[in-house]
């Protein structure tokens, strides 16, 4: 973007004079988490809603949207999440935000527990921990100029920027590359891109520590996704901010995670570094999601016969599979998988999958080596390449499985 | 303020949305963004029957203000007999158009001979307050109501929902009917007009609140769940602030339209009670009472009949021209 330079020089300039009592950015850091201290904890963390019907409002069942995950954020870092709609991704950035309280489990930031904290107990925390929302036409109020949309953080914190309010919102629109000129403007003159850098500029007011990104550019046109991607980078390395990015779009995770965590049916299947997880997907459902990215390059195109197609939908959040969740889909599926549920083990150094049979790792149930019918069916929809390659490496049962690329 | 990171480039960006901003309104227009009310009015002002329907709408309030002023000027009122141009063997008005003078331009009411056109002028005042304040009564309760039920759902949802439900089902102009029967001639300091007026202005405003609640509390169901809501939510706004500073502006527009279209009918409500005869009494004029006695000289003075439905028609048609103005003005899906 041709207005980086200038962006940098307005941000870090501003950074020291802006958001009065709070420190700059790169003070806060190093006092309150040092980059690679864990920022945000989340254990066991659970979120149902309740399926209520009848006059009494009896509750006959819960969506177990989010059904014990556990992670942490570094302080600095960017984690990703991926999954199929409808795997809880949102419903997680919303409960790391509060904007929901959870079920069951804790988040913890910084070392508090703000699990079961009250409107007015978060308030605090929320110069803290931000949110960008997924579309840019309804995150905006359409009743507001852009000067009260990006103005509100000030006035809901009770934050009085040097220099006042307007002179801060003007800082905040140069930043994320727009004209300070229209801060009296309605975001209905705006185009979907400018209305998220509105939303981005909203998020960064209160110089937060963490910004828990929702599909950030799954509404946009590609030719903008790009432009915003690319302003969350830049916003990354000169703010020290650290991102929780959910969204479906592989490649727009692929591009800014540092580490990645996959969700199916509301539990984290696999969580691991960048590198490892595109090169060596250990979770059968990993592997599957990766093999749907279409691969820009006609020469390799030969490769896209290894696209994974996965038997039916997703199951029912409201009653879901026993064992692993995934067993109903997996070609790899045996016994085990439908009674036991896999725990979230460190099978490499920064790679945790949960999975008895991974692929690229030593197998964790060994013993059980028979196909459920279900799996001989969806082995159908695998091409021959993946299943060969993985009957190579059970063959050779060994511990660092090779890249199933490798295979063909 | 770091010296060395302050580079012009930075500097000038400020600097030019302040000097944009200050050099007043030639310079700050192309700056000033247009808010959606600022663009329904340009779109109300292009659209050439609404305009004509709220001109009538303001010359009627005008009428309805300066009645006195106005009888005065024609040096007539309301109330006076004029036996003496009554034909006393049909009781009719003497001359052609029942009675159409110089002195009397919409003639003079068969047997007593009060003027038509100071009474059309008076029973303006009945009409419009009726109309207007049984609207404000609907609009508040309806908007409070539909908000509380929309926004904080649970149980207090089910209950106004409910309540709502019943009132609509319920027989409106038969309870009215029923409760001016029983009605004291006096109460709240009022007296037998006054009383009428008052009732039926609670009574009209309390049954046309449902109608406001159903539209308020699904706008509110819908509003309260885009993303601005949560974005103030998780920027540490409370209840309040969310109703009040994201919630209610932008129920404004719904709200004004549905007010718009509610003065008619209120109107109408007004006009059909007191040609009932449980409305405003005579001597007070009001339009719908001069309607149903006019029904005995349909044949004989036709006009009588002509002059107050004409008053009525008229009224109603610029209201609701003016309403469905305002709705196409306000809807965003309108053409721009």
């Amino acid at each position: 973007m041709s207005e980086k330079p200038e962006d940098a020089a307005v941000t870090t300039s501003a950074q020291s004079d802006g958001a009065g009592p709070k420190p700059a950015a790169g003070t806060t850091l190093t006092k309150d988490a040092a980059p690679g201290e864990t920022l945000l904890k989340v254990t066991g963390l659970q979120k149902h809603f309740p399926i209520r019907k009848g006059l009494l409002q009896r509750q006959v069942g819960a969506v177990r949207a989010v059904d014990g995950i556990d992670f942490e954020v570094k302080s600095g870092e960017t984690l990703g999440v991926v999954g199929e709609s409808g795997c809880g991704k949102s419903t997680m950035g919303r409960l790391i935000t509060r904007l929901l309280e959870p079920t069951a489990g804790t988040v913890e930031f910084e070392g508090r527990d703000i699990t079961h904290l009250g409107v007015s107990g978060m308030r605090p925390m929320r110069r803290d921990v931000q949110m960008i929302f997924q579309d840019p036409y309804s995150s905006l109020n359409p009743r507001h100029t852009i000067g009260t949309i990006i103005g509100a953080p000030f006035k809901l914190q009770g934050v009085t920027p040097e220099g006042g309010i307007k002179k801060e919102v003007q800082r905040l629109l140069s930043v994320v590359g727009l004209n300070p000129e229209h801060y009296n403007r309605y975001p209905h003159e705006f185009s979907g891109g400018q209305r998220q850098r509105i939303g981005i500029a909203r998020a960064l007011a209160l110089n937060p520590k963490l910004v828990v990104a929702d599909e950030p550019v799954s509404a946009l046109d590609v030719s903008i996704q790009a432009q915003v991607v690319n302003l969350l980078d830049d916003l990354q390395q000169e703010l020290g901010l650290t991102y929780v990015i959910i969204a479906h779009d592989l490649s727009v995770v692929r591009h800014v995670s540092d580490r990645i965590a996959v969700m199916y049916l509301g539990k984290i299947v696999e969580l691991a570094d960048r590198e490892s997880l595109y090169k060596a997907p250990m979770h059968p459902y990993t592997k599957a999601l990766m093999s749907a990215v279409p691969i820009p390059d006609p020469r390799r195109r030969a490769a896209k016969s290894e696209r994974i197609l996965l038997k039916g939908d997703v199951p029912s959040p409201i009653s879901p599979p026993s064992g692993c969740r995934f067993h109903t889909r997996c070609w790899k599926a045996t016994e085990i998988c439908t009674t036991k549920e896999p725990p979230l083990l460190e099978l490499k150094p920064g790679q945790q999958v949960a999975c008895h049979h991974p692929e690229n790792a030593e197998d964790q149930a060994p013993q059980d080596t028979v196909l459920l019918t279900a799996a001989k069916e969806a082995v159908e929809l695998v091409p021959d390449a993946v299943v060969s390659a993985d009957a190579a490496q059970k063959a050779r049962a060994e511990a660092t499985g090779e890249e199933p690329e490798d295979a063909k | 303020m770091t010296a060395p990171l302050h580079e012009p480039t930075a500097e000038a960006a400020p600097s030019a949305a302040e000097e944009a901003v200050l050099a007043g309104s030639a310079e700050g227009k192309a700056v000033q963004g247009r808010s959606l009310g600022r663009i329904a009015w340009e779109r109300l002002k292009r659209d050439k029957l609404a305009l004509t329907g709220g001109i009538v709408v303001l010359v009627l309030i005008a009428i309805a203000l300066l009645a006195p002023v106005i009888t005065n000027l024609v040096g007539q009122d309301p109330e006076t007999h004029h036996e003496d141009l009554i034909d006393p063997l049909f009781s009719t008005p003497k001359g052609s158009l029942g009675g159409i003078s110089a002195d009397h331009p919409f003639g003079v009411e068969p047997v007593n001979g009060r003027d038509v056109f100071a009474r059309i002028v008076y029973g303006a005042r009945i009409s419009l307050l009726v109309g207007f304040l049984s609207a404000l009564v609907a609009v508040v309760l309806g908007t409070v109501l539909g908000v509380l039920a929309g926004y904080f759902g649970g149980w207090l949802d089910a209950v106004i929902s409910r309540v709502m439900d019943g009132l609509l089902a319920f027989p409106q102009l038969l309870f009215i009917i029923a409760l001016v029967s029983v009605m004291p001639n006096e109460m709240l300091g009022l007296t037998g007009t006054g009383v009428r007026i008052f009732v039926m202005i609670l009574v009209i405003g309390f049954f046309g609140w449902p109608y406001v609640g159903r539209v308020v509390r699904g706008q509110t169901l819908s509003l309260r769940e885009r993303e601005y809501v949560e974005a103030a939510r998780s920027l540490g706004a409370g209840r309040l602030y969310i109703l009040f500073k994201e919630l209610l502006p932008n129920l404004v527009a719904p709200i004004i339209v549905y007010t718009t279209m509610m003065i008619p009918t209120n109107i109408l409500t007004e006009a059909a009670l007191s040609f009932l005869g449980v409305g405003v009494k005579p001597p007070t004029a009001s339009w719908g009472q001069m309607l149903s006695s006019a029904i005995d000289y349909y044949d004989s003075d036709p006009m009588y009949m002509v002059i107050p439905g004409l008053a009525i028609f008229i009224t109603v048609l610029a209201f609701n021209l003016f309403g469905d103005g305002v709705r196409d003005a306000l809807d965003p899906k309108g053409s721009r």
